[in-house]
């Protein structure tokens, strides 16, 4: 195909994306694109956070212990240099919570990930196969479906921590966190590809395929996947918030990652220490930090489980 | 006997009596992101007390939505954006929904497509019924039960003083039908809007809860408009029928006229589409095209583009339902079409 | 009705197998298994002695019935931390965490069934939207959140109630209460409305969602259309119908709440199972994690039995399965 027609192919994609109801729904509520506008934000402030935060809070040649327990810069006693002020260390706050959401974000969009390819794996094969395997499946799902997200990363974690040797555990904390929350949330993911794999595998299109000869991991991905990509999308934005939340709650407990590379929640928790001292905004700052992430995420989420949900419109 | 009732009985033998329903020029408009669109487009009809008037047409014709407005239950953003919806004389389009409630169950009753949906599978079929009854009819509990069976066994239930206490999914389709059509006759309306009321069941029972319908509506003196897109239904079970298409009335007349006379050229397709045990013929008739969408109604005569018969004025003036006999049809075949610019006099 | 009880209880009865296993593992691989049972000072004599009675040496199946056994009599060895037997300590800390997760439950039912309802029938009036708005923050907050922030404004800031453990209790056999004083219950509001605030956000929405699911069906429809009430249409027929699924998430609850006890108890210093738990997973008390997570998942499936039962007493279809002749 000739350049021009690439091009011309890809200003008609354009065209009909957005001339397409999601993104007409998307535009009409302003609420949405604010929140889809933060969540953005967030990511990026978090990717950048080595370029942007002032100081960097865990090299320690960089801090001046005497600069401890600063208020923000508003408050008499604050400086300029540490705007949201600084913790027990001389760290200052606002490049703690710019590393911690890295953390945060990091941990969480990976747990997704594996939960999501975890779940959709065992989705397409127990509906597309079915049989003794499609059983087993969806009868573990059942089990876990009956304990909480969070109790089930607890235990995992856990157990990983007191089975694992001390030094081996510390190196592995984060992969073992991300596994952790994934393995606790695959479930939702593999029921709902598993509802529409059985749907699509009916169809004509797939018997087709299937007479033709193709072969079954062609079929799975070139044909049912995309029929199912929808509501696995809002699975996952909605599993993310959720995720973000699991993992603030276990390092909170002290259970999630290591203390050499703090979340948000780490740092809630050390600021909970001082809290009663009236040094709140160790603890204020990370966590209204931590809530409007989470909630420009399910904000994001909610409205695309309505867009998507042909019954609403 | 009195004056009163002396001169009433002279009226009824002279006059016919007022129509139960009458439609005048209703519109019914979904407004969209794309549009306006119009389901229903300036349609007018009547149905006599006691008459069975049909509604005829492919799906999306907007047969189902004209039901929809005179009972009162169009979903918004739906709504009716001109005409006129008469019960006995009475205007009932516009009404607040306090006056609409009463109005429905007990002056204007419905039967819906699914059975098994139709009725909440929480509570037996007594609960229901009782319920209902109770509702219109200043009952007791005994009485209203009473009522409840001997409606079950009008309809054809067996055992219904036990199975009165059933649950509606220990009834089989055709059966639980017959429970919906109790209930939407318990309070003697004087209209009954019947929408696809056997599409949703067995092909060898359709013809028994069709007849059954017609049997009930005329023992408790209720209208019946059908609402169907099989022909055959109609063909057995109307007195007179209208024919939708587009959201347009196209013809409208006595079931045996428009059925071996059809006049409108869709209702000719239509007749000539469906397979007869009498006629032999090497192919059924076929109208090339399908009907447009909601958003794509083609100017002047909504049918002109598959029509056969089609000429000049079809194709930039709306025919008027024009009368041709025994009944009417919306085409420019039989009405006066008013000169077109450029043709010095026709 | 026989055959479904018995799938539902072979299938618990199988969970508790795998779980059991799961324990048993623990037990058994983490550290020395003598030494999770008596303790790390017994004699050496004691230890050669249970050795010997473990039959450590014996293939894996044995050790697995043998483990089996002691549980149901509810011995799980000894906790390295307090020295004492784990279903002591266990037991101690059970009644702690079942008033706190009680009260939540009662309290998240309580607001979030009316205010689902509520905000399903009127859904576009704007007190509807503002309580939607809410419960999308109160699902945004995590409940340590919650908890601190109750904490720094009800006992930091005003001092009326307080930020740590459960006041005064009285003693009733096993079971300790702080129902019946003063400062137990003032210490019992904190804690359960932290734990209950993310519960009843869940359940409005869900609720709220189910209406509107309700109020879209036919049933309804002709409900309507047969001129019932308004009284009659909503809550005659749509709540019922909405409450019937309710009844599987209050169960869901019961659990989720226990669950998320053991923030709340971490929060507030509440002595229950679930501060215990991060006790020992700290510690690496394996005799406690290894306890408590049969319990749980004990107290799980059973919860889980319950609400399938009720739900197949609440749910005719369920119950008469078959469909009666005639046409």
């Amino acid at each position: 195909m000739p350049a021009s027609g690439r091009l011309a192919d890809l200003r008609d994609r354009v065209a009909r994306a957005r001339d397409s109801d999601l993104w007409y729904h998307f535009t009409r509520s302003p609420v949405t694109v604010v929140a889809a506008a933060v969540t953005l934000l967030f990511l990026a402030l978090a990717a950048a956070a080595p370029v942007l935060a002032p100081q960097n809070p865990f090299d320690a040649a960089a801090l001046n212990i005497g600069d401890s327990r600063l208020p923000p810069a508003w408050i008499e006693g604050g400086q300029l240099r540490y705007p949201l002020g600084t913790d027990s260390q001389g760290r200052d706050v606002l490049s703690t919570i710019l590393y911690g959401s890295r953390i945060s974000l990091g941990v969480s969009a990976a747990a997704t990930m594996f939960a999501m390819l975890l779940g959709v794996s065992l989705g397409l094969v127990s509906g597309y196969v079915g049989g003794r395997i499609e059983n087993l499946i969806m009868r573990l799902a059942d089990v876990q479906l009956s304990f909480p997200t969070i109790l089930i990363a607890l235990l995992i974690d856990g157990i990983a921590r007191n089975a694992l040797p001390k030094n081996v555990h510390q190196d592995l904390a984060i992969p073992i966190l991300v596994l952790a929350i994934g393995m606790a949330s695959w479930v939702q993911y593999a029921r709902t590809v598993r509802g529409s794999t059985l749907v699509e595998k009916n169809k004509e299109y797939v018997q087709a395929a299937r007479l033709i000869g193709q072969p079954t991991a062609h079929i799975l991905f070139q044909h049912i996947l995309p029929n199912v990509l929808g509501p696995v999308l809002v699975i996952a934005t909605l599993g993310l918030g959720l995720a973000i939340l699991t993992e603030a709650t276990l390092s909170f407990l002290g259970l999630g990652v290591p203390a050499t590379q703090p979340s948000l929640g780490t740092l809630i928790r050390i600021g909970n220490e001082v809290l009663f001292s009236g040094e709140w905004w160790m603890t204020i700052f990370p966590g209204v930090w931590l809530v409007a992430l989470v909630l420009a995420v399910n904000l994001l989420g909610d409205w695309l489980r309505d867009a998507l949900n042909p019954k609403l419109r | 006997m009195d004056t009163g009732h002396h001169l009433q009985g002279v009226e009824t033998l002279g006059a016919k009596a007022a129509p139960v329903l009458q439609i005048e020029d209703l519109a019914v408009e979904f407004p969209t992101r794309r549009g306006i669109l119009t389901a229903v487009d300036g349609v007018s009809l009547s149905i006599d007390p006691g008459e069975v008037l049909g509604v005829v047409g492919e799906s999306g014709a907007g047969k189902s939505i004209t039901g929809t407005a005179v009972i009162g239950l169009l979903e918004p953003p739906g709504r009716i954006a001109r005409g006129r919806i008469l019960l006995r004389g009475e205007r009932i389009d516009g009404l607040p929904e306090d006056a609409l409630r009463r109005i429905r169950g007990r002056r204007i009753g419905a039967v819906f497509q699914d059975p098994l949906t139709s009725l909440n599978p929480l509570y037996t079929v007594s609960q229901q019924l009782v319920e209902t009854i109770r509702t219109h009819v200043d009952a007791t509990p005994k009485e209203a039960r009473r009522r409840a069976v001997q409606l079950l066994q009008e309809v054809g239930i067996p055992a219904a003083e036990r199975r009165i206490d059933h649950y509606p999914h220990q009834f089989s389709g055709g059966m639980r039908q017959r429970v919906v059509i109790a209930l939407a006759l318990c309070a003697n309306p004087e209209l009954v809007i019947a929408d696809e009321p056997t599409t949703a069941l067995d092909v060898s029972i359709q013809a028994q809860i069709i007849t059954l319908l017609k049997r009930m509506c005329r023992d408790h003196g209720a209208a019946v408009m059908l609402i169907t897109h099989d022909m055959g239904v109609i063909a057995e079970t109307a007195d007179r029928v209208a024919v939708m298409y587009a959201g347009r009335l196209v013809e409208v007349g006595p079931v045996r006229d428009v059925i071996r006379q059809p006049r409108h050229p869709y209702t000719i397709g239509l007749m000539g589409s469906i397979p007869s045990v009498h006629r032999r013929v090497s192919r059924l008739v076929q109208i090339d095209g399908a009907m447009p969408r909601l958003n794509e109604i083609p100017p002047g005569c909504a049918f002109h583009p598959r029509c056969p018969q089609v000429f000049e004025p079809c194709r930039t003036l709306r025919p008027e339902l024009t009368p041709t006999g025994s009944g009417a049809a919306a085409c420019w075949l039989f009405g006066d079409a008013p000169p077109s610019p450029g043709k010095a006099g026709s | 009705m026989f055959a479904f009880i018995l799938t539902r209880v072979a299938n618990a009865i199988l969970v508790m197998l795998v779980v059991a296993f799961v324990a048993f593992s623990l037990f058994n691989f983490v550290g020395d298994p003598v030494t999770n049972m008596l303790g790390e000072n017994a004699p050496p004599d004691r230890k050669a002695e249970l050795r010997l009675s473990l039959g450590l040496d014996e293939p894996m199946p044995f050790r697995f019935l043998r483990f089996l056994q002691h549980g149901v009599r509810g011995d799980f060895g000894m906790s390295f931390r307090n020295l004492q037997p784990v279903s002591s300590v266990l037991i101690a800390r059970l009644p702690a965490t079942l008033e706190l997760s009680v009260m939540a439950v009662l309290l998240a039912l309580g607001l979030g069934i009316p205010a689902g309802v509520y905000t399903g029938l009127h859904r576009n009036a704007w007190s509807s939207q503002a309580i939607q708005a809410a419960s999308l923050v109160g699902v945004s907050i995590p409940s340590f959140l919650t908890g601190i922030l109750l904490i720094l404004v009800f006992s930091v800031k005003v001092t009326w109630l307080p930020s740590y453990g459960r006041g005064d209790v009285l003693r009733f056999g096993w079971w300790t209460t702080g129902l019946f004083t003063a400062s137990g219950l003032k210490s019992l509001i904190l804690p359960s409305i932290t734990l209950a605030l993310f519960q009843t956000t869940l359940i409005m929405r869900l609720v709220r969602s189910e209406m509107l699911e309700v109020l879209r069906t036919d049933y309804i429809k002709f409900a309507r259309a047969r001129g019932l009430s308004k009284r009659a249409v909503h809550f005659g027929h749509a709540l019922k119908n909405t409450l019937v699924p309710v009844i599987t998430i209050t169960g869901l609850q019961l659990g989720s709440i226990i669950a998320f006890a053991i923030i709340t108890e971490t929060v507030f210093q509440w002595p229950g199972m679930g501060s215990l738990v991060i006790q020992a997973i700290t510690f690496g008390d394996i005799p406690v994690l290894s306890a408590y997570l049969v319990l749980v998942s004990a107290l799980f499936v059973t919860i889980n039995l319950i609400v399938d039962l009720l739900y197949y007493f609440v749910d005719p279809r369920l119950r008469v399965g078959h469909v009666a002749g005639g046409v």
